[in-house]
């Protein structure tokens, strides 16, 4: 019986966004094959990782998280010219953490004065990610976009209950919406149809399913890229061939195994490198899935991450 | 490949008699396709029909036991490219090298690690599962009492490596009961090996450059009458060896490509030098199927991290994972201390006891069973709900343990708060967050 190698009918494309403007905008999607199955089609645009930085020093990181950030923790746009300059940043990620209204609540003019700061600093492409609550997200990210406008700001999480308002601004003053739907395929379908409805246009959408890191559920997203690939691919369903975008390091970090000292549970080895690899692996999971734009924290995992993709990828 | 019920049918005598237990023929035949029964219940099936249906029934990937007893290793017997299609059957095994060159400390202290180095989860124990035994010393005597060494100090599996045929048989005969993985047969050492396996009963890796070599090597030994095939496909560049898996799992399933139809073995550690490296393209071989993953090194930062994402794929997404039903005690807890309630879904589990963790606060968190349901889906199929919370926060003995009565629910039953007052009279319901994310500041402010 002779070999030969079995190849998937695909039958649709990942839609092509250009995220960011000028020099620096990157461009992610336009898979025509899984992730990585580079012997069946093309991935003509590597995923791309976006660097965090928080609009407020940040309480309770472990030190391996913190230390690559000494100094700069309690200014955003010197945090995000630093993940840039000294880090090789591709794209910036604000999570705008102050603005929890079960949190220190701050007012989203205030916020969006830092998004505007942070913009004016930087020329990659720069994500605004607020805390999922509907009714300050609508206010924050508003603000932000009008505040912004003509920045081309990638602007998340846009759900269900907040699309309208939030995706009016981003029509209005020209921003990419991150469509973020709690992990499930049928509920992300249905955000992307609203949010078309709406008017948000196919090439400025990119999709947040809600990821998890390794020991919280990671599976659960894990399934739900890989049945959206699957529908955007082999099932022309048009309205899941959108770039995948995952918010991965606040998932990882904040985990107590990410947290716990070695001298407190010797198995658990060293927590820098543990750390490190929980983010990196998490990556590397849902890469694996469908991961077109990865937000992460520690320069050491994203640049083992990169490798990788690097690898997988190899001409 | 599995057949349909219909096309079993076919070969069934169709004579209705019912002594398989079924009243009828086609009924037989669709608990056969459904896998509910075995052919031998049916006596006067032909030895035509016995063989078809066995050959197509086998498994399109085969399964393969390594070891013996209570810590054998099984692979393969996967069904499914993509977990959500059903699951994913048998997690790889995480192999740890030893060389028999290592100085006995060394080789000491990877036996320690490789024994201590076990966690617990969901009430299961995950650890690395077996030992890489490798001669690099290229010496017979010295490998054999090296494996002897190894051998009275574990009774798991071993993986025995050796590029020479002479070394790797006298390795096996010092262990061959304990049915080892002899690594690697190729294409030059086929018959030596084969005959090694044939005659030991113990399973053979083989090793090829690439795939369509592969078939040609696993084709030789399934005629020499070899099936506990493990594959080693060749590629060390991490690109080839990810594609390879891919190609591997799809031909056997997709194109029902008998000689690739078994399960696979990865290196890792010779794709980079970099320990951290290296367990990225483990995790990555953890989900796209790999069978045995062989590291370099057990070290808690990675192996920890690589077990957990090896639980999480290889859960059954039909079912989803529980926690014990119990009381548990977050920061040692006195009897002024919170008390929770939550629902034994384990992910539910974890994220509220780690973010009480994360609170300091001292608490006590009750995980009611609720079978492996969410707050929300438990409670909306009136599995969480007042009249069966009630009685079982009676019974969970919390009432010896602390001196308040107040009982903090998720923000997603506080419906349920007046009807649990009346299941649970003295006691004070108090409405939480709906995210478990707000408990730290919750449990902050709250006071006895």
């Amino acid at each position: 019986m002779a070999f030969e190698i079995p190849k998937t009918a695909y039958s649709g494309k990942i839609r092509e966004i250009k995220l960011g403007k000028g020099d620096k905008a990157v461009t992610v999607g336009g898979e025509t094959a899984y992730p990585f199955y580079l012997f069946e089609g093309q991935m003509p645009n590597l995923p791309r990782i976006a660097m965090e930085v928080y609009d407020m020093p940040p309480e309770e990181w472990p030190a391996a998280a913190l230390e690559p950030f000494a100094g700069v923790t309690g200014d955003p746009v010197a945090w995000a010219q630093k993940c840039i300059k000294d880090y090789g940043a591709e794209m910036i990620c604000l999570q705008l953490l102050s603005t929890d209204p079960n949190g220190k609540n701050r007012p989203a003019a205030e916020a969006a004065q830092v998004a505007k700061k942070v913009a004016d600093a930087i020329d990659v492409p720069l994500i605004v990610w607020g805390t999922a609550n509907h009714e300050k997200d609508t206010e924050v990210l508003r603000a932000v976009a009008e505040l912004c406008q003509d920045k081309s700001l990638i602007l998340g999480p846009v759900e269900e209950a907040d699309h309208k308002k939030i995706g009016a601004a981003a029509i209005a003053y020209k921003h990419t919406v991150a469509a973020s739907s709690p992990i499930d395929i049928n509920l992300a379908k249905q955000l992307n149809i609203l949010l078309g409805n709406l008017g948000v246009p196919d090439n400025m959408l990119v999709m947040d399913p809600t990821v998890s890191s390794i020991g919280y559920g990671i599976e659960y997203c894990y399934s739900v890229m890989e049945r959206v690939r699957m529908a955007a691919l082999t099932q022309q369903d048009t309205k899941l061939q959108f770039p995948i975008i995952c918010n991965l390091a606040k998932e990882t970090w904040k985990s107590k195994e990410a947290k716990i000292a070695e001298k407190d549970d010797p198995k658990m080895g060293d927590a820098r490198k543990r750390g490190i690899l929980l983010e990196a692996m998490s990556a590397m999971v849902v890469l694996m899935a469908g991961a077109d734009v990865l937000i992460m924290r520690h320069p050491e995992a994203i640049k083992l991450v990169k490798e990788m993709i690097a690898d997988l990828t190899a001409k | 490949m599995a057949l349909t019920g219909i096309e079993i049918f076919k070969l069934l005598p169709k004579t209705n008699c019912g002594q398989c237990g079924v009243p009828t023929c086609l009924a037989f035949a669709m608990s056969l396709a459904a896998g509910k029964a075995e052919l031998s219940k049916c006596p006067i099936v032909s030895e035509e029909a016995k063989a078809k249906l066995t050959e197509a029934s086998a498994p399109p990937i085969l399964p393969v036991t390594i070891g013996v007893g209570e810590k054998a290793v099984k692979i393969g017997g996967e069904t499914v490219m993509f977990r959500h299609e059903k699951r994913f059957e048998n997690a790889p095994a995480i192999a740890l090298l030893i060389d028999d060159q290592m100085p006995d400390a060394e080789v000491d202290a990877r036996l320690n690690r490789f024994k201590t180095l076990e966690y617990e989860r969901v009430g299961l124990k995950l650890r690395g599962n077996m030992l890489a035994l490798r001669s690099g010393s290229n010496d017979a005597a010295k490998f054999v009492s090296f494996i002897n060494k190894v051998k009275s100090s574990t009774d798991s599996p071993f993986i025995l490596i050796s590029r020479s045929a002479d070394v790797l048989t006298a390795g096996v005969k010092a262990c061959a009961e304990r049915k080892p993985l002899i690594f690697a047969a190729t294409k030059d050492t086929v018959d030596q090996i084969g005959a090694l396996a044939k005659e030991t009963g113990c399973p053979v890796g083989a090793k090829a450059a690439n795939p369509e070599e592969m078939a040609a090597l696993t084709e030789k030994l399934a005629a020499m009458g070899i099936k506990n095939i493990v594959m080693d496909a060749g590629a060390r560049t991490v690109k080839q060896a990810f594609q390879d898996q891919v190609i591997i799992r799809s031909a056997a399933l997709n194109k029902k490509y008998r000689p690739l139809g078994y399960p696979t073995i990865v290196q890792p550690r010779e794709m980079t030098t970099d320990p951290m490296k290296e367990a990225l393209i483990a995790a990555m071989f953890i989900a796209k199927y790999a069978g045995i993953i062989v590291l370099s090194d057990f070290r808690g930062e990675s192996l920890f991290p690589l077990l957990v994402a090896r639980l999480n794929i290889y859960t059954d997404p039909q079912r989803p994972l529980a926690t014990t039903q119990g009381i548990y005690e977050i920061n040692n807890p006195n009897e002024n201390s919170p008390f929770m309630i939550t629902s034994n879904f384990s992910l539910t589990y974890f994220i509220v006891s780690g973010e009480i963790e994360n609170s300091k606060v001292p608490s006590w968190l009750y995980v009611k069973d609720t079978e492996g349901l969410s707050v929300m889906t438990s409670w909306a199929a009136g599995k969480f709900s007042a009249d069966i919370l009630g009685p079982a926060i009676k019974k969970s003995g919390i009432e010896n343990k602390i001196k308040h009565r107040k009982l903090i629910i998720p923000g997603y039953i506080a419906a349920e708060s007046g009807a649990l007052e009346e299941e649970l009279p003295g006691w004070q319901i108090q409405v939480g967050p709906r995210d478990a994310s707000n408990l730290p500041a919750y449990l902050k402010n709250w006071k006895a």
